[in-house]
């Protein structure tokens, strides 16, 4: 059956299935909240993986664009009346416009100097945010207006979970066709080698920066989900351990994983619920957990396991 | 009818004169190697003229047109392809995948209908990969066209290279030792499979320390010392030139050869 219907396919199914199973064991709502926070988080996680994971660029300012699209929905309503749907959009274009202005110059740099530059980015669009608090509410953070469709107010952790879900399942299909198709190589290509990729007249540059514009449209749709799922933003959403924990997800799922991204957010956003009866061990055991699995599973956990699989089928 | 010519090439790297006034042509059908000692500017000359460096002086024509400076993905799509010294291959992707990025001037290549993955992407990759496969077949590495590029072997890489380069349909192939590292009889697979790309009318440019190779198949050589011209001619001729001899072993060195 694997073969019929191609991998693809069953991805995007056993996650379906998943998302549509799990309800049924949820015994409050709590759970349905920390589910969307998964979703939302492995929507951002697998944009970045795009740039990091395909193409080979780092981001450590990556929470700059969820944080564009949390305010987008906070300031638009609020300051300038449009509707919440609308200000998603205009969101997801504002971080669109600002990774392509800014990427062309800053992916020229490679390595850490990439990493420095975007997490000047990062930095600058926090600050910003927590300054002007005129529009912002500054560091206190503000309120977000309740998203209505045609009337109807969208409400309830149940609600959302299947928002969240349906968001997650459209980005997830929107990456893994890239995977196989003439941009998806260029990305991967050019991670590999630049100038055999530009041997073979792949515009480097032109690549790298779609890429980065991809990543950025995605955290900003993330951050404008969670924005309305909570009802609230602050700048810590925007902010550099933001940028950094979705970095974590990545790295820890598996580079250039699809699926890792899903399960390197799903472990970062329950195991610190699962921990809290550790009490002040909690974050001990987090950092620790996350070394020993990074030692073991040098390639993410996604990469690992399906070569384990690998080995145990032949 | 030359299909590539540079003219009085010369680039200098923090006052060493790399290369100085180096200059050759090549037509369609035609081999031309470029030998010289380490050192000589070989690679470097290939670098210029493939775009990766932007050459001081000099001028770089292809097909009658100026591409001097012109990056490698424009001179890419002007149909001048290349493989290198240090392999560059894509080692996380299959060989096939690797090909497949060889053809990417001819894809059609839109975001959106990627993103989409519409029915025509699904076809032109299809197409894409028969075209990989077929290159594939042609330098020996049907059988290999799923495995990573990474876990080939050496001369296996070598191969490939050329099997991507030949992707893009070039109508010049500029191969970097292309036998490097290969054992006899991956050389003269090379040997033949070269000699097969001329005959479609690509023109090649060969550096290659592989003299065996390098006298067989050359139409003309290029003797290169110390990033000056030294020679051209054919290979009986550079092969009886005691100039070459003394610029490999030497004044010395070509002596003893002469007697021996």
């Amino acid at each position: 059956m694997l073969n019929l219907l191609g991998r693809r396919s069953v991805i995007l199914i056993v996650l379906a299935v998943m998302m549509a199973v799990l309800p049924l064991l949820f015994p409050s709502s709590y759970y349905f909240r920390v589910a969307s926070l998964v979703w939302v988080s492995a929507l951002a996680a697998i944009g970045l993986n795009i740039l990091m994971g395909k193409a080979g660029q780092v981001s450590l300012g990556h929470a700059g664009f969820f944080g564009i699209g949390a305010y987008a929905v906070a300031i638009g309503p609020a300051h300038l009346g449009l509707n919440a749907l609308l200000a998603v959009l205009v969101g997801a274009l504002l971080s669109a416009v600002l990774a392509f202005l800014v990427g062309r110059p800053i992916l020229r740099l490679k390595g850490h100097y990439l990493a420095i530059a975007t997490l000047g980015l990062g930095v600058l669009v926090a600050m910003v945010i927590t300054t002007e608090s005129g529009w912002t509410g500054g560091p206190d953070g503000m309120p977000v207006p309740k998203l209505s469709l045609f009337g109807w107010r969208v409400s309830g952790s149940t609600t959302w979970y299947w928002i969240t879900a349906g968001l997650l399942l459209i980005g997830t299909w929107f990456a893994l066709n890239l995977d196989d198709t003439p941009t998806g190589r260029a990305f991967r290509a050019l991670h590999d080698s630049e100038v055999a990729a530009r041997t073979a007249g792949v515009h480097v540059e032109r690549f790298k920066l779609q890429a980065f514009v991809i990543a950025a449209v995605y955290a900003s749709v993330a951050g404008s989900a969670l924005a309305m799922m909570n009802g609230f933003v602050n700048p810590d959403q925007a902010g550099f351990l933001h940028s950094v924990e979705l970095v974590t997800m990545v790295v820890l799922g598996g580079l250039g994983s699809i699926v890792g991204s899903i399960v390197g957010a799903a472990v970062l956003v329950v195991l610190p619920q699962l921990l809290t009866v550790f009490q002040d061990y909690e974050h001990f055991l987090l950092g620790l957990i996350i070394i020993v699995s990074m030692i073991f599973m040098r390639d993410g956990m996604v990469p690992m396991l399906a070569k384990l699989a690998r080995r145990a089928r032949s | 009818m030359s299909l590539l010519k540079a003219s009085d090439v010369g680039i200098a790297f923090g006052g060493v004169k790399a290369i100085d006034g180096v200059g050759f042509s090549v037509a369609p059908g035609e081999i031309l190697s470029i030998i010289g000692p380490n050192g000589a500017g070989k690679t470097t000359l290939f670098n210029v003229v493939s775009g990766m460096y932007a050459a001081d002086h000099g001028r770089i024509e292809l097909d009658g047109r100026d591409v001097t400076g012109l990056p490698p993905d424009a001179l890419a799509s002007r149909g001048l392809s290349r493989t290198f010294q240090n392999l560059q291959i894509f080692h996380r992707m299959t060989a096939a995948e690797n090909v497949m990025v060889g053809r990417h001037l001819q894809e059609r290549c839109s975001l959106f209908a990627d993103l989409l993955r519409l029915p025509s992407v699904t076809r032109q990759n299809r197409a894409t990969r028969a075209a990989a496969l077929t290159l594939l077949d042609q330098v020996g590495l049907r059988d290999d066209a799923d495995v990573a590029a990474g876990s080939l072997s050496y001369g296996a890489s070598k191969r490939l290279e050329i099997a991507r380069a030949l992707a893009a349909e070039p109508r010049v192939l500029l191969l970097d030792e292309p036998a490097a590292g290969c054992n006899s009889v991956e050389t003269e697979e090379i040997d033949r499979l070269i000699c097969r790309v001329a005959d479609q009318g690509i023109a090649v440019v060969l550096v290659e320390h592989d003299m065996k190779l390098v006298m067989k198949i050359s139409h003309r050589i290029l003797v290169l010392n110390q990033g000056r011209m030294l020679v051209e001619g054919t290979p009986d001729e550079v092969r009886h030139n005691p100039l070459v001899a003394e610029a490999y072993l030497g004044r010395h060195g070509a002596r003893e050869a002469a007697r021996a």
